[in-house]
């Protein structure tokens, strides 16, 4: 079976600027990779390149066994979206805003699968609130259920349990890897809270100046490099931008 | 091109006017607002006597025809700057829709709101003016959507500077329109304009809409020679802003420009 994503010899300049320098990775298929660094590692330009809203300089993106830009339509019929920074527009009631997100993936019997997306996140009863005076964790959960709508099989997500409160948090990373198991659903996570990409994420990316420094499972990156967390790891990336065996204490 | 894709669009757009009586009353107030001031001024001007053309009704005329072109202009330009003010141009660029739906949806949008306006102004223009807009007879259709037309392709312009060029040229949404209303020979004939602008003038579809609506009303019969200038030079109109809104939006993936959108 087809990689979920294959990115080969990535490398993305805006002018002089290079954002991403050399990037090769892939996502199995059923697999949540997350994708970590400090800011300015070049994350959002990959994602913003896996989403087809970045045209790379150079190298291959295959997703789902389709090219990007080439298949760009068709990759994102089979792909979604959630961001704690991207919400939906505020003046429209959470159904009008969910319908209307149905309605552009083709989503049959929209309501009632609303609905159920909206039961599954204990946010029922927000359906005729209007979008713009939910609470930050309200809103994170109804863009849960907009990326959920089209049954995906690749998710993209940004930072998807900021402003969740530690219940609804667990409560969220516990039902996405039930969806993994129950759906297959590959997905690539960002996320600045470690104890997401531990409990979430099967495999780990470390990115740094556009490029990946190091990657494995959480497991395997703290035995690597003898942290007892990942946070700790990541503030190393983030204050000496290097992971070099050498000085691994 | 998928219609359920346009048609959420709309259904959209339909859900933002219907949740805001703001701006059901906005999208015909200015245009009644005007159709009373030129209204009006040709109630005087009649009174003024014999040198005065009875004619001077088309100016009525003139102001609906000017509203159905910066109307779906703005129908298509606005669609656009309502996602950015929202913040959701993002969650739209990431999904499948093209943009062709886009364009397709923005311009159904500027046609339903371009009808409306027409409806209720001709319908003010003769209870208070004894004006009837439907005299123009069939003239009205090809008059009506030459204008059409040309508003949708200023609107894919207007929308692609914004694309390019960010939020900075928001004013140009309201001003390009103007631009070209000084030659477009609205209120006036293209004669009236100096001799040097006169080939300018005729080098836009609307001028053709507006020289053929004047002809049509002072009883010369159909422009047909001013229906075929309008529709030929619309089709260029029409191809240029089309490739013009690819480039900028190729341009705007090239240097993150979609991205920035979302997140600004």
């Amino acid at each position: 079976m087809a990689n979920a994503v294959d990115v080969q010899s990535l490398r993305k300049t805006f002018g002089k600027v290079t954002a991403i320098e050399e990037l090769s990775f892939h996502v199995e298929t059923g697999e949540i990779v997350g994708l970590l660094g400090p800011n300015g590692a070049g994350k959002t330009t990959a994602i913003s390149i896996l989403l087809g809203l970045v045209t790379p300089t150079s190298g291959k993106v295959r997703i789902l066994g389709l090219d990007l830009p080439k298949d760009r339509i068709a990759i994102l019929e089979k792909c979604n979206f959630t961001s704690a920074y991207v919400n939906l527009p505020g003046n429209l009631k959470v159904m009008e805003n969910l319908v209307v997100f149905a309605g552009l993936y083709g989503v049959r019997n929209p309501k009632s699968k609303i609905m159920a997306l909206l039961e599954r996140f204990e946010i029922g009863h927000l359906h005729d609130r209007i979008s713009g005076a939910l609470s930050a964790g309200e809103s994170t959960r109804v863009n849960l259920c907009k990326a959920l709508l089209n049954d995906p099989e690749l998710m993209l997500l940004d930072e998807p349990t900021a402003s969740l409160d530690p219940d609804m948090a667990d409560k969220v990373r516990k039902f996405l890897r039930e969806l993994q198991k129950e759906r297959g659903i590959s997905m690539v996570y960002t996320s600045h809270n470690m104890r997401d990409v531990e409990e979430v994420c099967d495999r780990v990316l470390f990115m740094q100046k556009g490029r990946i420094l190091t990657q494995g499972t959480p497991a395997q990156i703290l035995e690597k490099f003898q942290e007892s967390s990942l946070e700790e790891v990541f503030i190393r990336v983030a204050r000496t931008g290097d992971l070099e065996e050498d000085k691994i204490k | 091109m998928k219609l359920h894709r346009v048609f959420a669009l709309v259904q959209r757009h339909t859900f933002l006017i219907r949740r805001s009586p703001p701006r059901m009353i906005e999208m015909v107030f200015w245009p009644v607002m005007d159709l009373f001031v030129w209204g009006f001024l040709t109630v005087y001007l009649k009174k003024l006597g014999p040198a005065v053309p009875a004619s001077i009704t088309f100016l009525i005329g003139a102001m609906i025809f000017w509203d159905i072109f910066f109307r779906a202009q703005q129908g298509v330009t606005m669609s656009f700057i309502e996602d950015v003010w929202a913040k959701n141009l993002l969650n739209l660029f990431v999904s499948p829709l093209g943009l062709d739906e886009f364009l397709s949806a923005t311009y159904l949008i500027g046609l339903i709101k371009v009808t409306v306006i027409v409806l209720v102004l001709s319908g003010l223009a003769f209870v208070f003016y004894d004006f009837n807009l439907y005299g123009l007879g069939l003239s009205l259709i090809p008059l009506f959507a030459n204008l059409l037309i040309m508003g949708w392709a200023f609107g894919m312009f207007t929308t692609a500077l914004i694309v390019r060029f960010g939020q900075s040229v928001e004013a140009l949404a309201w001003g390009i329109p103007f631009l070209v209303q000084p030659v477009s020979a609205v209120f006036y004939p293209v004669s009236a304009l100096p001799a040097w602008l006169q080939p300018i003038a005729l080098c836009f579809p609307s001028t053709h809409s507006f020289e053929g609506m004047r002809q049509v009303l002072e009883g010369k019969g159909f422009p047909m020679h001013h229906m075929l200038w309008g529709f030929g030079l619309n089709i260029l109109f029409l191809l240029g802003a089309g490739w013009f809104f690819s480039l900028m939006f190729k341009v705007a993936r090239e240097r993150g420009y979609l991205a920035k959108f979302g997140t600004q």
